[in-house]
């Protein structure tokens, strides 16, 4: 597959919200409490390779790990976001997109790629949590809707993995469009049979969930994610109660039949890889 | 209408409205006033128009929110006739906070569908304040659905303040039931007219909101989150809803610059809540007008329409 170029090696420095794990460094584990080498939990995925824990980890690293060879095709890269409201809170909106384009890293939250999972050539859009918080406007909008457009035409299955706070407040109401232009676009890849694998990584909240994330033919949660429509903190404040426990992670999700699998990130690709091949005729 | 409130910038209003209803006492009395009530009349008219022709963005979003605005069973009443309404999602309840149903517009068959909001305390709880649980979205799906199948057109009247926040909504997906009916309405085959009516608050709102023709009453709001809400996350402060509320440019006039409206529909002087009658027929005229429009058109040429429609919703540099 030489229309493959590899986009960056190595692992993303400027990766999501993940621990930050200087090599040689012990950490406490959030998982067990246990002391572990960082680097032990950098090699294992961002997993603790005791306790198996999930940490974040940054959408490049997880491409890498996803698709086959770590190799990528990227498209719409340079698509970047205007403020067209001239929103401002403590800052503008234009400062807040030229802070998180001055990291360096991905231009908006999202990256849109063509790979293949075990031999299945696929359209992955991945969220990076990195940028705003994996918030959603007019650029994640238009560029996830590209991706399910590209594999409509291709004929190729679509996968969205998501790590988003949501609707990006900044953009107002043609965020909240987005979830309306996605999920019309997923329409009319349900209509062409093809599949879409919808993964819901932590944390994936708000408009994102209330749109592509939940409508996956088949929806896979990594253990442990924060997934839900209303924040937790929001909800506490409606009902003055406590929040039951576990509420709102994947496990809980997969309790009250809303996620198909829990899935632990070293078993991704496999996973996924033999859920394709079964879901696509033309593939053995 | 049965209760009276006010809010803060209607005062002068209200106390011309006072000061004309003491005149006319004294004119029971004899009293010959008529010049001095005419000149107040006509002055009364005159704050109206200045004080809800220069609303800004906050006072709009509590005119929209106005308890004596008129619900959708208001305009169903108004609208409609022969409604029947229909009820439960088959799964699991009947959601009193989105209202359905059978009914004829100018005597063409249709769904009609909409949130619900209630006047006195005992109704909002009913209602729960027009904040629906995923039943009601999924009740709303089903009567569009049921649209579908009898070819009956779908008119919807959007008014809520958003999704309800709770354990059950989340336990029973919320989430889910919003973006199925995202999908849904997309590829409908039949002609959908949104009403945004009132308050359009966020994820809650576009989930009955996906339509080939969205109009929008003057006063009314629709944004990705409350004033409130924004302000909360944005200042850590809730009570800064005035300047969330400049910030979020949730109006009619704001929104239809953006192409995701498509008509706006003038409300008479005074907000809509003071006159429902004439609200209506503004209403009624519209939905008139864009449903000749969309019958007109066949299934495929609708849902490709819609399709284009929001997929131009974007702004973005590359």
């Amino acid at each position: 597959m030489s229309w493959f170029n590899k986009e960056k090696a190595g692992i993303e420095k400027s990766g999501g919200k993940k621990i930050k794990v200087p090599e040689g460094m012990w950490i406490k584990c959030q998982g067990c409490s246990d002391t572990i080498l960082g680097k032990d939990i950098d090699a294992n995925l961002n997993v603790c390779p005791k306790c198996g824990f999930h940490y974040r980890i940054s959408a490049r690293r997880r491409l890498e790990v996803l698709l086959d060879g770590g190799v990528w095709q990227e498209f719409d890269a340079n698509v970047t976001s205007v403020d067209f409201l001239e929103f401002k809170d403590a800052k503008s909106y234009q400062e807040r997109i030229n802070a998180a384009l001055a990291k360096g890293g991905s231009k908006d939250a999202v990256i849109c790629v063509e790979g293949a999972i075990e031999g299945t050539a696929v359209q992955v859009a991945c969220f990076d949590f990195s940028f705003m918080g994996g918030s959603m406007g007019s650029v994640v909008g238009e560029k996830i809707t590209r991706s399910i457009e590209r594999a409509l035409e291709k004929r190729q299955p679509a996968i969205i993995i998501s790590a988003s706070g949501g609707a990006r407040m900044q953009e107002s109401i043609l965020s909240l469009m987005q979830m309306a232009k996605t999920s019309a676009a997923l329409a009319k890849l349900k209509q062409a049979g093809l599949p879409f694998i919808s993964i819901l990584t932590d944390p994936t909240t708000g408009g994102v969930t209330a749109s592509f994330a939940m409508l996956g033919d088949i929806n896979i949660a990594e253990p442990k994610a924060l997934i839900g429509f209303a924040g937790p903190r929001v909800i506490e404040q409606t009902i003055r109660q406590k929040l039951p426990e576990g509420f709102q992670r994947a496990e809980y999700l997969l309790d009250h039949g809303m996620v198909d699998a829990i899935i632990p990130r070293a078993e991704m690709r496999q996973k996924i890889g033999s859920i394709l091949k079964m879901l696509s005729r033309s593939a053995a | 209408m049965a209760s009276q409130f006010y809010l803060e910038f209607e005062k002068p209003i209200v106390e011309l409205e006072k000061k004309i209803d003491e005149l006319n006492l004294l004119a029971l009395d004899g009293l010959d006033i008529g010049a001095d009530v005419a000149k107040l009349e006509s002055h009364v008219e005159q704050v109206r128009e200045d004080i809800f022709s220069n609303l800004s963005r906050w006072q709009t979003a509590q005119v929209a929110r106005h308890i004596n605005r008129p619900f959708t069973l208001d305009y169903i009443n108004l609208i409609f006739t022969e409604f029947i309404e229909l009820h439960g999602d088959r799964n699991y309840g009947d959601d009193h906070a989105i209202v359905g149903g059978l009914a004829r517009f100018d005597g063409q068959p249709v769904m009609v569908i909409g949130h619900q909001k209630g006047r006195d305390t005992k109704e909002k709880v009913f209602r729960n304040f027009g904040m629906p649980n995923p039943e009601g979205y999924r009740k709303a799906l089903r009567l569009m659905q049921m649209a579908e199948q009898f070819k009956l057109p779908v008119i919807t009247f959007v008014d809520t303040p958003g999704a309800y926040p709770g354990i059950g909504a989340e336990e029973r997906g919320q989430a889910e039931a919003i973006a199925r009916n995202l999908r849904e309405m997309a590829s409908l085959k039949t002609p959908i007219i949104v009403c945004i009516t009132g308050e359009g608050g966020s994820g809650g709102a576009l989930a009955i909101a996906v339509g080939d023709r969205i109009l929008m009453l003057e006063h009314s709001v629709y944004a990705v989150i409350s004033p409130e809400g924004c302000a909360a996350i944005l200042w850590s402060d809730g009570t800064k809803g005035e300047q969330a509320a400049e910030a979020l440019k949730p109006t009619a006039k704001d929104i239809i610059k953006l192409g995701v409206i498509d008509e706006i529909i003038k409300e008479p002087v005074g907000g809509a809540h003071r006159d429902h009658a004439a609200t209506a027929t503004g209403m009624k005229e519209a939905i008139a007008r864009n449903l000749a429009e969309l019958n007109k058109l066949s299934a495929e040429e609708l849902v490709e329409g819609r399709y284009n429609k929001f997929r131009a919703m974007t702004r973005c540099v590359e």
